[in-house]
């Protein structure tokens, strides 16, 4: 088995709101990232699945409060450093962190290059100008930007471009484990091309190690990652590669998920689109039993009152919380 | 809406303001009730009497009951307010001058430095190096100083209607007190008075209750001709908006406080009262108002939800009440506090130059400040006279500012925290 | 079959201009259509294409710089200034929206209630009994799966999104226009209440047999609902046709290009081409 990366065990956060509530947004949550491979998390807003991908870098400001569990990265459990030393000595250089809209990030009167100083020096005051602008130089060279675009202000960029900019800044101190969270949404589908190449990219020329990608759009995580997890209202209610999330769920939210996605091929007049009724519940009161049960076609009476946990499929990678076995799912779906 | 008040109540700030603008108000309307004094009656004959509890000596001579008290140190205190430290080193100057060796004076020893003051001062001695006004203080404190020792009473006597011979018609013994509870005449003064004799504190509430008076209409005038102003021009546009914009710059490039002084002017002292003072101020201060107001109304008017009012088939004045003006009420009523501050603020200024409204009928907070400038106050250290006005000048306007913030925190989420 | 087609809201050479001089800048340009009654369009185009300006110069929200809009064959007319408002108004019983943000869509502080009783109201029904209005907005709300009782003294933003965007439907039920222009209806709501939203655009057009405009972004939502697919670029419609030969055969670049650049499942996602 490949060298894990990063692993989560059991990782709780939550979130105090102002009435002093506790949100559990990411609840007992693990997972593996191998060396080499890329994880796609899926899921639906209010999911939980950006929560995640703030939580699992360690880093928690209000109103984000680390409750349990444990995050190692390259061997190294970071989960009970302080949010300083994190910033200092993980952010950057072990994980690097894409938010949605990154490309706000660039202050509009600093040229890039003065910005990438600014991240390359917050890491070691002692680098020179001459060696952050080689070292831009050539991270920029190597994921395919040209080197003009270190000497301009974000405002002569293009969004698409701004946003390769800010990819290329945050992989410029070679992190292990890149988090991407819905780096593309707010582009258009030829820039979102762009960017999903660049990251394929980051990957196969070995600048980061590992990737997750955040997004709810499932054709495109089947597109760029090894393999799927599908999280719901802050747990992850299926996991495996993509292949057999996309075209194999056997939970049956993801199966509701996949039945709804929409590409422009052919027979897809044909095909009915699957709905979900109601909506996920409120975490600030999360039901006893299956979260998804009220949502849930197959419900029985003890979804509502057991805890479900995950059923670990033989293969270890493969994995669904619901209190229905295998079979029985797969021949309901038959039948459906 | 009770959501939204009730999370306004939640603010800290906005509380802390509420509550000091709050007790101020209920000052203002509750101290006439317990004291119905007029506001500008002159009590005092002279200016700027400390603050103090005053008593009526005449009715304490001829009080009912005199209690006689024997404390030790009353001869001691009396003394001292009549003969302090710099006499007492005045008196050893003069004795030395005159010949007395400086090693045989003990200032601390009242009555030996009395003895020898009694032996040896004669006013008509002619001292070297002393100047005549010199002369006449000493001529003073001897007369002063007379009878300091003694432990005699005093005889009250009046004129015979007849004769014109004094008549004693009682006395007063060193050890007679009054209580003061059973004295006709007590007046207290807290703030004491001002230039006129008037009592500052009174004054300062009926003060305080005309200035929030022309901060409310100077407020709401603002308000009202901004946020129309701003509504018409920001959800209409076009060429109408073009004459609301060109009005609104021309009142902006030239500087409020300029204009206000030359209407304030212009309008002459007879015929400003509180109330027009008010109106001018509030025909200034709009500008702001509107522009903010325009803008706010200019992003609002392509939102879907006006859109969607359209559609509903909606007339421009229902769009405008129910669809525009219930999103920037938030900003508008943050706009009021502000105005209503500054309207208070610009009235003090107006006032202290002595434009503010005319003087025999009401105090503001201005005029008060006016007043004691003009009677020097704070040269001569009457600070009673001035600075509990600006006190409250600074709490209202602070209690509403305060009060702003809060509310911007809660309606402008990027303040957050 | 083509010459049955009664065209229901035409266009010749529509154009809007924002700016003047070098500010400039031309929105839609110079675009001719027939939109045919009862059929499905959907008008695809990147941000910046010019669409939404489009819609909502169809719907009369803003007005046209150049060209003709023409509804049900007649030239329309929708005065000038705010004195002809009642023609704007009659115009809007003919033609209705669903906007893209169910959030902003609606007006926060008007109860649910006010937004179903103003299309009671605009369908002429102001004077109607209390309980027979009652029965109308329940009929509306049960028509997508929502309960009146339980939304009455509501305010919208106590649902969530795709209950408010299934409001905004129960709206046109109630309005029942001839043309329903959704500008991307479903692309600020979850995937799994996208089908329902979708589900029962459908139906409410089946029963009432209205034309049903799509503006959206996404070529594949176009290709699952539409009749008749037109794709904008820069203001222009460079490509239009039936949704097969559009989407499965398209024969201009860029109409190839967009296809080609979004992700799709069952074929290979070209990633050569960038």
């Amino acid at each position: 088995m490949a060298y894990v990366m990063l692993e989560l065990k059991e990782l709780t956060t939550k979130y105090i709101t102002r009435f002093h509530e506790d949100v559990y947004a990411v609840d007992h949550v693990s997972l593996k990232v191998e060396e080499g491979k890329s994880l796609g998390i899926a899921g639906e807003s209010g999911c939980g699945k950006s929560t995640l991908a703030l939580s699992l870098m360690g880093y928690y400001f209000a109103p984000l409060h680390y409750t349990s569990g444990e995050i190692i990265i390259d061997g190294k459990n970071i989960s009970g450093m302080k949010p300083d030393d994190i910033r200092k000595t993980i952010l950057g250089t072990e994980i690097a962190y894409i938010p949605q809209a990154a490309m706000n990030a660039l202050n509009p009167t600093q040229k890039i290059i003065s910005f990438i100083n600014d991240v390359i020096q917050a890491h070691d005051p002692a680098t020179s100008k001459k060696d952050c602008y080689d070292l831009a130089r050539s991270v920029f060279e190597n994921v395919g930007l040209p080197a003009e675009v270190l000497q301009k202000y974000p405002v002569e960029l293009s969004g698409g471009m701004k946003q390769r900019t800010v990819i290329a800044t945050s992989v410029i101190l070679s992190p292990k484990v890149l988090i991407a969270d819905e780096p593309s949404s707010a582009l258009d589908v030829t820039t979102q091309k762009v960017v999903i190449k660049m990251l394929r990219d980051l990957m196969e020329k070995g600048i980061v190690k590992s990737m997750i990608f955040i997004t709810h759009e499932l054709p495109l995580l089947y597109n760029v990652t090894d393999d799927i997890m599908v999280m719901y209202a802050g747990q992850i209610v299926e996991s495996g590669t993509a292949q057999q999330t996309v075209f194999d769920p056997l939970h049956p939210y993801s199966k509701g998920l996949m039945g709804s996605i929409i590409v422009p091929e052919a027979g897809l007049r044909d095909h009915k689109l699957t709905a979900i009724p109601g909506v996920p519940p409120n975490l600030k009161k999360p039901p006893a039993g299956c979260r998804f049960a009220d949502r849930c076609k197959y419900v029985i009476p003890e979804c509502k009152t057991n805890s479900v946990g995950l059923h670990v499929l033989e293969d270890d990678k493969r994995a669904y919380r619901c209190i229905l076995p295998e079979e029985e799912l797969r021949r309901y779906y038959k039948n459906a | 809406m009770k959501n939204t008040l009730r999370q306004v109540f939640q603010s800290g700030k906005f509380l802390v303001g509420f509550c000091i603008f709050v007790a101020l108000l209920l000052i203002v309307f509750l101290y006439p009730i317990f004291i119905p004094d007029p506001p500008l009656a002159i009590l005092g004959q002279g200016t700027f009497f400390p603050p103090g509890i005053y008593v009526s000596t005449f009715d304490s001579i001829n009080s009912q009951t005199i209690y006689t008290l024997n404390l030790p140190d009353a001869a001691a205190r009396r003394i001292d307010t009549r003969l302090n430290d710099q006499q007492r080193q005045d008196i050893k100057d003069w004795l030395v001058l005159d010949g007395i060796p400086a090693d045989q004076i003990d200032i601390t020893n009242t009555a030996q430095l009395l003895d020898l003051w009694g032996k040896n001062y004669d006013p008509n001695k002619d001292i070297p190096g002393l100047t005549n006004a010199k002369r006449n203080y000493y001529q003073r404190l001897s007369v002063s100083l007379q009878g300091l020792l003694l432990t005699a009473g005093q005889i009250i006597a009046l004129p015979n209607a007849t004769t014109g011979a004094l008549e004693q018609t009682g006395a007063v013994n060193q050890s007679d007190y009054v209580n003061i509870g059973q004295v006709a005449n007590v007046r207290v003064l807290p703030l004491g008075t001002d230039n006129f004799g008037r009592d500052v504190l009174t004054e300062l509430v009926r003060a305080a209750g005309v200035s929030l008076e022309i901060g409310f209409v100077a407020g709401i005038i603002a308000t009202l001709i901004g946020l129309s102003l701003g509504l018409l021009g920001g959800y209409v546009g076009g060429f109408l908006d073009d004459i609301i914009m060109f009005i609104t710059n021309l009142f902006l490039v030239i500087p409020a406080f300029v204009l206000l002084i030359l209407i304030s002017f212009s309008i002459g002292q007879e015929s400003r009262g509180a109330f027009t003072i008010a109106v001018v101020i509030g025909f200034t201060s709009w500008v702001w108002t509107a522009r903010a107001v325009r803008s706010q109304v200019i992003s609002l008017r392509n939102r879907d939800h006006v859109n969607l009012s359209k559609l509903s088939g909606h007339s421009i004045t229902h769009i405008i009440v129910s669809d525009i003006l219930p999103y920037i009420a938030s900003y508008v009523v943050m706009a009021l506090i502000l105005q209503i501050s500054s309207g208070i603020l610009a009235e003090a200024g107006l006032s202290i130059l002595g434009l503010g409204p005319r003087t025999t009928e009401m105090p503001t907070l201005g005029l008060m400040m006016n007043w004691a400038m003009i009677y020097q106050a704070q040269i001569l250290g009457k600070w009673w006279a001035y600075f509990p006005v600006l006190l409250t000048i600074a709490l209202i306007t602070f209690s509403m500012n305060l009060m702003n913030t809060g509310l911007d925190q809660l309606f402008n989420p990027a303040l957050r925290d | 079959m083509p010459d049955e087609k009664k065209p229901c809201l035409s266009a010749t050479g529509l154009t809007k201009v924002f700016g003047f001089g070098r500010q400039k800048t031309v929105a839609v340009d110079h675009v001719d259509f027939d939109f045919y009654e009862g059929e499905i369009i959907s008008i695809v185009g990147e941000s910046g294409s010019g669409k939404t300006t489009l819609a909502k110069m169809l719907l009369g929200l803003i007005s046209t710089s150049e060209g003709e809009i023409y509804f049900q064959g007649k030239k329309r007319d929708l005065g000038k200034g705010i004195w002809d408002q009642w023609k704007k108004r009659e115009y809007w019983k003919n033609i209705q929206a669903i906007f893209q943000d169910p959030y902003s869509s609606y007006n926060m502080f008007n109860k649910i209630d006010a937004v179903l009783l103003d299309c009671i109201r605009m369908r002429g029904g102001g004077k109607l009994p209390q309980a027979k209005k009652i029965a109308m907005m329940t009929e509306a709300c049960s028509f997508v799966n929502l309960k009146y009782e339980e939304l009455t003294n509501k305010y919208p933003f106590e649902l969530s999104g795709g209950q408010m965007q299934r409001l905004m439907i129960a709206r046109i039920f109630l309005l029942k226009p001839k043309i329903l222009l959704a500008d991307e209806p479903t692309s600020m709501i979850d995937a799994s209440s996208r089908a329902t939203i979708l589900d029962m655009l459908l139906k409410l057009r089946k029963e009432t047999g209205m034309t049903l405009i799509f503006i959206t972004h996404d070529i594949g939502l176009a290709y699952y609902v539409s009749d008749s697919v037109y794709i904008m670029e820069h203001g222009k419609f460079v490509e239009h046709g039936t949704a097969d030969e559009v989407i499965l055969h398209p024969k201009e670049a860029y109409t190839q290009r967009l296809i080609n650049d979004v992700p799709k499942i069952h074929e290979e996602w070209d990633l050569s081409t960038v």
